[in-house]
């Protein structure tokens, strides 16, 4: 139960700045996902949330109250680490208590044990109590390390490409089980994926990162459907949006667009101009046309059954795409 | 047909490995056999020509090494009662009787307590300074740790006389506590320098989990880097009882009676009532023992090596 401010934060590795200026409020119970590419400092925001570095700018706050002067452990959150970091000379059962152990809480053995139990059902880690923290694959690791977020309360927690090395049907029901704790506890989370079902699903807010700046914060419809730039839009959409000159499809451009974003759902297939069939990617429950316009690609989505093969040609026209200038910012 | 292994080496290397090995003991475990052999030797066994190989077996030595004894008239000898003890016998045979306990076993725990108390601290002490260095910002780290090395370098006998003259004003001379505050200085630096590479090798991950997890700094320094430094701890450890073990030259010249450690005290044992070889052998027999069993009781951590596993890389 708590609200999470960062007022104006900055932070650099040396030389590396790695946030900048960063501001944005995380309403109590929300369920925040960071999404940017590599190296732009979502880990970090993680990293001073949790108390395990300090800004050298601004203020971080949780309930209203300053808490940069707080210890990690005082501030109350778990954190799922993007290195799951085990201890390594503990088993799993004892991996799950430390947090239980810890002298925050002093809990009762038999409370431990039964708590430790419930996470360890609840990940399908089960059988493997009793292993050695090492003699672990990569995916049950993972799940350990989600486990040792989950057994305690914390006001918020943290995690960091929590699902990255599962299988498709293991991050399927983990998903949901997340999700489902979410919604009975309550509690804040903020949550790092490169995953866009992950982003799409479970988010209440999405926070894009740009090299160290919060350029757009909303909720998952705002960054799908209006985003603020073609960095933003590129994030989310799978195939990707495809970007061409403002004038490819003739007149009717605002004026100072630079730039059309077509996303799937911004192109009819069966009338306007012409393009060729390159590639028909099948995907199962949907099936991707990789198109030939003039000198441009363009990706979108058709029926699954489509009697289309490469060479073809078929007509395709825009509707309502997104307009950006020439600087990418969205007009 | 057994399967074939890019990683184990192959029958035929290990056989001869095994070989070269085995060599290389038996070369280097001879002269530790010859002592080991002559403290169970009589006096005459051992200085016989040609050497025996195989003798009958006597405690005479490990007797002599501790006790004192003393020769006395005959008619007085033939007047003594029937010796009471095993050890009262075995000294009748060469015509003299005990006299009293020796110094060996006193000698012998001043050893035992200079040479764990020194490593201990240097342990202690080097483990959280290793650790300072290692994880926290330091002004002036790297001067620091070279200033420590740096105390290394000069042979420490070289400072001998001051120390001597230091410890005399002190009063640390001849004492427990200044011995072991000299061995522990000369080991600190090994320590802090040995101790810092295993853990910069263990990751901050582990102790930021901690942190999060509600432990504090030096909670998390104990339950989560201490069992991972173990093995470094212990071969540390090691080097530092080794050391102190074994000091000989400062041993001289700083204790005399009340501190004395065994090394100075066995080549003594040569002087009382003629050159008594098999309770030197005796001596030093037992003197080896201690570094022996230690190292023993500490191998399973030397060679279990670091566990990384747990972290992705
Ligand atoms: N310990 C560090 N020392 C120096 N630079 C660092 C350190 N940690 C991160 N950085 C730099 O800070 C920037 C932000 O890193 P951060 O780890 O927050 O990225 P990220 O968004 O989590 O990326 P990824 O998706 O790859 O995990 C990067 O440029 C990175 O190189
Ligand atoms: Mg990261």
């Amino acid at each position: 139960m708590a609200e999470v401010g960062l007022h104006g934060v900055g932070m650099s590795y040396g030389a590396t700045q790695a946030l900048q200026d960063v501001s944005m409020t995380i309403p109590d119970g929300a369920f925040v996902v960071l999404l940017g590419p590599t190296g732009a400092g979502k880990t970090t925001t993680l990293r001073l949330i949790a108390g395990l570095e300090r800004p050298e700018h601004g203020d971080i706050t949780i309930d209203g109250q300053s808490v940069l002067r707080d210890t990690p452990a005082q501030r109350d959150v778990a954190m799922v680490f993007q290195q799951y970091s085990l201890y390594p000379h503990l088993s799993v059962r004892d991996n799950l208590a430390f947090p239980l152990r810890s002298p925050m809480l002093r809990l009762p053995e038999a409370e431990i044990a039964a708590r430790v139990q419930a996470v360890a059902r609840s990940l399908r880690i089960e059988h493997k109590l009793n292993n050695k923290a090492t003699a672990l694959s990569g995916g049950e690791m993972q799940r350990v390390s989600i486990g040792r977020a989950l057994v305690r309360q914390p006001r918020i927690y943290l995690m960091d490409e929590p699902l990255s090395s599962l299988d498709a049907k293991l991050r399927a029901d983990l998903r949901v089980e997340l999700k489902r704790i979410h919604a009975d506890l309550g509690a804040t989370f903020l949550y790092v994926t490169h995953d866009q079902i992950e982003a799409m699903t479970m988010a209440t807010h999405v926070g894009v990162l740009d090299q160290g700046r919060l350029v757009q914060f909303g909720t998952p419809r705002e960054i799908y459907e209006d985003p603020v730039s073609t960095y933003v839009a590129s994030r989310l959409g799978q195939p990707r949006i495809t970007l061409l000159p403002a004038g490819s499809f003739g007149p009717g451009a605002p004026a100072a667009a630079a730039q059309m974003g077509l996303r799937p759902e911004h192109i009819v297939i069966g009338e306007g101009q012409s393009a060729t069939v390159r590639r028909v990617e099948r995907l199962g429950d949907q099936t991707r046309l990789h198109l030939a316009f003039g000198p441009h690609e363009i990706v979108t989505l058709t029926d699954p059954h489509t009697p289309l093969a490469a060479g073809e040609s078929i007509a395709i026209r825009p509707q309502n795409p997104l307009w950006f200038d020439a600087h990418g910012n969205r007009i | 047909m057994s399967a074939y292994s890019v990683t184990e080496p192959s029958r035929l290397s290990k056989s001869v490995a095994a070989l070269l090995v085995v060599g290389y003991a038996v070369i280097t475990l001879l002269p530790l056999l010859w002592i080991l052999s002559t403290g169970f030797k009589s006096g005459p066994d051992s200085i016989s020509y040609p050497p025996k190989v195989l003798f009958e077996p006597s405690l005479e030595g490990y007797v002599n090494l501790f006790t004192t004894r003393t020769r006395i008239g005959a008619e007085q000898f033939a007047a003594l009662p029937p010796p009471e003890t095993w050890y009262d016998k075995i000294v009748r045979q060469s015509g003299t009787v005990i006299a009293g306990p020796s110094r060996f076993g006193e000698r012998f725990m001043n050893s035992v307590i200079i040479g764990f108390g020194s490593t201990f601290l240097s342990i202690f002490l080097g483990t959280l300074a290793a650790y300072a260095f290692s994880r926290f910002r330091v002004p002036l780290k790297d001067d620091l740790l070279f200033f420590i090395l740096s105390t290394r370098m000069m042979p420490p006998i070289a400072v001998a006389i001051p120390i001597y003259l230091m410890y005399r004003e002190l009063g640390l001379s001849d004492t427990h506590l200044g011995m072991i505050l000299l061995y522990t200085a000369v080991n600190i630096s090994l320590a802090v320098w040995l101790l810092k590479g295993f853990i910069d090798e263990i990751p901050r991950e582990y102790e930021e989990a901690a942190l999060i997890d509600g432990y504090t700094r030096f909670q998390a320094f104990r339950k989560v880097v201490l069992p991972q430094a173990a093995t470094g701890i212990a071969s540390t450890a090691i080097f530092c009882l080794i050391f102190a073990w074994n000091e000989y030259a400062f041993a001289v010249l700083l204790t005399s009676g009340n501190a004395q450690t065994a090394p100075p005290f066995i080549p003594t044992i040569i002087g009382v009532g003629g050159q008594d070889w098999p309770a030197v052998a005796a001596g030093a027999t037992l003197f080896l023992l201690p570094v022996m069993i230690f190292t023993i009781l500490l191998r399973k951590h030397l060679l279990r090596g670091i566990t990384f596993g747990a972290v992705r890389k």
